[in-house]
This record gives structure tokens, sequence and C-alpha cells, in this order.
């Protein structure tokens, strides 16, 4: 038996999902671009699912939508296609957030080496960036901010719309990766007043390998990938049509069922925190204060190290995951912890419970029966965890 | 990253967990910032021959196997003979590690070190293993490693040491 709690890294393809690609696969193979019969049929489906993820966003136009080949492609082609094409010579600045997922803090990065300025935005303590943290780092060369909708280790909500408020007072454009909120709480990308924003399909329940770029009509955008000059000139190479079909179909079912899976996940997210943080002495949620995404359980479990609570909770058929220096073969605790002022070695003892559409009550209660064991065995083992952290 | 049958055997079952009263000899390694730590207390007998070894360990799957078969490896070793085990030897004992691990051995055969030297030194004798870097409290176990590549890429990290600032800038950084 699993018990799989990391529908936050990723998530199953929906048997809707499936079906509604297939014919994709096989008898519907045409290339969008041909000019026969089965590529104008594969053609019209591929318009047909951007139509569909454009309204399921909100987005003004279909042509907003730029199939891509995933969150990252997506991050990267934002921050740098935005960038490049507003300063083509560098030394415009770049605002980005200290707790990003790598797919947007690399290019930044790589922005930087290239002779652009970057700043990097720290969220405070309660996990979410302030809008006057913001307004403060602003310069007259500000030309592109870029701060997440919802942290993927901690489950916090940025407060996009004034955000991205700030950014256009100082004339600055605004990009999102919403790769963790997409189809999760709402979305409305004119609501929020944003100029681009990166989607995941795999993240709800469509394939892997397959994203989206919202690109706010005219807004500066130097083509990341140039060939052929499908997707409006904006991202080049033949679409992977059963791909835009199976997130098309995966947001839509995200969309409809969102208000009553939310509430769904929350309660399951909260009885798992009670559930640990009451039989548990020295644990406690990563954050507990203001917006949350629905199906993430961010908890730190002191004097353990994440990587042993992962390996253990593995044998019982449990799988989760850490922000442990040891458990991705990296050498730090997760960078995200670190940004709230996480101490290095509390947050090497992070765990990340991530729910999500086949996520049940017996699931978490089998979770809560066999984790503490886990944890009193290896607290056990340590040399330290009396003398850090006391009785019991 | 996979770890061998026989770390996942000696992570799930650890010999020799605990600590001796009264031992000998006590060693204690590592950096809770690290989030490695290791407590090993040791006996010995008349003729300077470990007699028992027992240990704790504050750690990741790779840091409790190591220190577990170092106990195993240890016992019954002369003094000289423990203090020469090599993290090679550790890692090869367990099968191999993943290069990001190998601190992890380190940490135990530096343990080791530091509980016979802590016994030669209680009984007025000179120490025989040599500096033991791990045995500060700033100790970070990364800092000689060559695989540290801040521009390592598609290695399926949820997170790396590269910040945008391109420097590993909280690695084992005493707060």
């Amino acid at each position: 038996m699993t018990t799989y709690f990391d529908y936050a890294a990723t998530t199953p393809v929906d048997e809707r999902v499936l079906d509604a690609m297939m014919p994709f696969f096989t008898e519907r193979f045409g290339n969008a671009n041909s000019l026969y019969a089965i590529g104008r049929d594969a053609y019209r489906a591929l318009e047909e699912a951007r139509e569909s993820v454009a309204k399921s966003i909100h987005a003004e136009r279909p042509d907003e939508i730029i199939f891509t080949g995933g969150g990252t492609e997506s991050d990267n082609a934002a921050l740098i296609g935005i960038m490049t094409k507003v300063a083509p010579d560098g030394g415009a600045h770049l605002i980005v957030s200290a707790f990003e997922h790598h797919a947007i803090l690399e290019p930044a990065h790589f922005l930087e080496k290239q002779g652009y300025e970057v700043s990097v935005l720290k969220p405070r303590a309660d996990g979410h960036i302030h809008p006057d943290d913001l307004r403060a780092e602003m310069r007259p060369n500000t030309k592109l901010v870029s701060i997440m909708h919802a942290n993927n280790e901690i489950g916090t909500i940025n407060p996009i719309k004034e955000l991205a408020a700030v950014a256009h007072e100082g004339r600055a454009l605004f990009h999102t990766d919403a790769a963790q909120t997409l189809g999760k709480i709402p979305f409305d990308v004119v609501e929020l007043g944003i100029d681009a924003a990166s989607f995941s399909s795999h993240k709800i329940y469509g394939p892997k390998g397959f994203g989206a770029l919202y690109l706010k009509k005219r807004t500066p955008f130097n083509a990341y990938l140039k060939g052929g000059g499908q997707e409006f000139k904006k991202r080049s190479g033949t679409q992977n049509t059963p791909g835009a079909i199976g997130f098309a179909k995966a947001l839509e079912i995200m969309v409809a069922e969102q208000a009553e899976e939310g509430a769904r996940l929350s309660a399951l997210r909260d009885r798992v925190i009670d559930g640990v943080t009451s039989v548990l002495e020295n644990t406690e949620p990563s954050v507990s204060a203001g917006e949350r995404l629905p199906h993430i359980a961010s908890l730190l479990i002191k004097g353990v190290e994440g990587e042993a609570m992962l390996l253990q909770l593995d044998n019982k058929g449990i799988s989760v995951s850490t922000g442990s220096a040891c458990s991705s073969g990296s050498l730090e605790p997760s960078h995200v912890l670190l940004s709230i002022g996480c101490p290095p070695e509390i947050a090497h003892g992070s765990l990340r419970i991530s729910l999500g559409r086949f996520t049940t009550k017996e699931d978490i209660d089998f979770f809560l029966a066999e984790f503490p064991p886990i944890v009193e065995r290896l607290r056990a083992m340590s040399p330290v965890y009396q003398k850090m952290f006391g009785s019991k | 990253m996979l770890y061998s049958d026989k770390v996942m055997d000696h992570f799930n079952n650890p010999r020799n967990v605990g600590v001796i009263e009264d031992a000998d000899g006590v060693g204690e390694v590592g950096n809770p910032v690290c989030g490695d730590m290791m407590k090993i207390t040791i006996t010995v007998n008349d003729s300077d021959h470990i007699d028992d070894v027992k240990f704790q360990t504050l750690g990741c799957g790779a840091a409790i196997a190591t220190s577990s078969i170092v106990t195993e490896m240890a016992k019954g070793l002369s003094l000289e003979e423990a203090v020469a085990i090599s993290k090679q030897q550790v890692a090869d004992e367990l099968g191999g590690l993943p290069p990001a691990k190998m601190h992890c051995s380190v940490l135990a055969t530096d343990g080791l070190k530091v509980a016979v030297d802590d016994y030669l030194k209680k009984h007025g004798r000179e120490p025989i293993a040599g500096e033991v870097k791990s045995a500060d409290p700033n100790f970070d176990p990364h800092a000689d490693e060559d695989d540290h590549d801040h521009d390592d890429e598609g290695t399926g990290h949820v997170h790396d040491s590269a910040g945008p600032d391109g420097e590993c800038s909280v690695c084992c950084q005493q707060i």
C-alpha cells in the first residue's frame, strides 16, 4: 500500500484527462501546422484547448496563452524573454523574491551575470511578501517584478494584486509563478492585474512536460525558443497537442471542483497539523498566520533530521518531502525556510505533507498513527535532543 | 540518489545504539546546524583494544548507517587500528555511498578518533588521532568537498546550493 503525500511535487494523471488525451496520440495525431484535414483537426483541438485555458484564468484573449514544455520553461521564458526585450543591452533592474522556485532564481542569477541588476526580496517571518517591502525595493530602472503566487514548500499565498499594483506604480511589469496555485485557488489574471504568469500541467493531474505562459497582449517578449514560429512566434516547436488537450481538461476539472475540493483539503491539512502538533512535543507548523494553500502542511519537527524521517516513512509506504539538506543530495537546508528566518538546525527537520484529489481521511489517520513512533525513535537516537529540547 | 541495501539495513536496524555509562572514551563530533551530530562511547581493555562501542547520531540515513557500521568495524581493534579507519573504508564497507554523502563517513571515523584520544588523554598518554575538524563546534563538513558544485543542474533537488547571488550563503553558517 502506498500513501502518497507529495501532490505538490507531482500528481497522477486523472483518468478523465487521460481519456481526453488518448485520441491525440493515435488517430488524431496530425501536426497542428499542416494544412490538410488531419492537421486542421489537430489545429482546431489545440485552439479549443487554448480557449479553454484562457477562459479558466479569465484571460481576455486566447492568444495570450503560450503553450510550453512546463513550469520551468515558462519561468525562464518570462524572465529572460521580458528582460532581454525591454533592455537588450542589460542595465535594467529585476526583482524576485528570496523564496522563489529555482526555476525563477536561476534565470535571475543568469541575467545578473549578463549585466542586469537583480534584487532578491525577502518574505517576512509570516511567509508572505509585503507590498511595502516591494515598494522600498523599486528603482527607477526596475522593469520586471516576479513573485510567486504561493510558495511550494510552506504554502503561503502572496498578495499578488497588491504587489502587481506596486510594480505598476513604478512602471515595471509583473510576473507570477502560479505553478502551485493554478486550479487550487481562484486565479483571474485581470482581477490580479498581472502581465505574465507561469503554469505547470503535472501539478493539476495533467501530463508531465507541459505548461503554459500567460503573456498579456503587448507585453514585450523575446522568443525564448526560436524556429518555425509556432505559438504566435513566441515558442517555436511543433505543439504538443495531446499535452494541450490534457492540460486544458485538467484545468477545467480543477476549476469546476475547486471550492468543494479546497474545503475538503484544508480540513485534511488541519487534521495533519493538529494531529502531529498535539501528539508530538517540539513540533509546530512552519507558518501559522495569513493566507495558505489548502493542500500543503509544512511542519517543523525539532531535533530530527528530515531525510531520516522521510526514509522511515517510506518504509511504511508513505511518501513525503523535506527541506532537509540531506534529502536531495544538496548541502544546505531549504532556502525557503531559511528565508523566513527558520534556523538551519530546525530547517533540517522540516516535513512537507501535500495532499490532493485521492487523499482520504483514512490516509491521514494512517500517517498520524505511524509518524509519532518514528520521530520518537529518531529522537531517542540523537545525542543532543535531550540537551537541546529538554524533557520527555 | 540511491542508497545501497547495506546502507538501508544499517539505517533501519542500527547496531550498537546507545551510550556506555562510565565509558573509557567519549567522542562528540558534528554540528546540529549542519544537520549531523554524533556521540560515540568506547570501553578499552588492558591490551589497548576496543571492547565495546555505542553511538548516538542525529542525522540523515547515511549518517546513521555510517555510525552504525563504524561501531561494528571498531570492536576488537587496537587503538592504532581504530584511528586508522578511513572514510573510504567505511563507505566501501557499506557498499558505497552517494558522493554528496561522503562527509557522513568522516563524521563516523572522526567520532571514533576523538573517543580514542579522549581515552588516552584521560590516562595521561599522548593522543594519536591527529587533528579532527568535525570536533570543532563550527565544523563545516562540506568545506573541502570537491563536489560542492554551484552550477550543478538537473540533479532533481528541491533546492540546491546556488542562490541568485551565486554564493552558497548559508551552508553550515552559524546563525
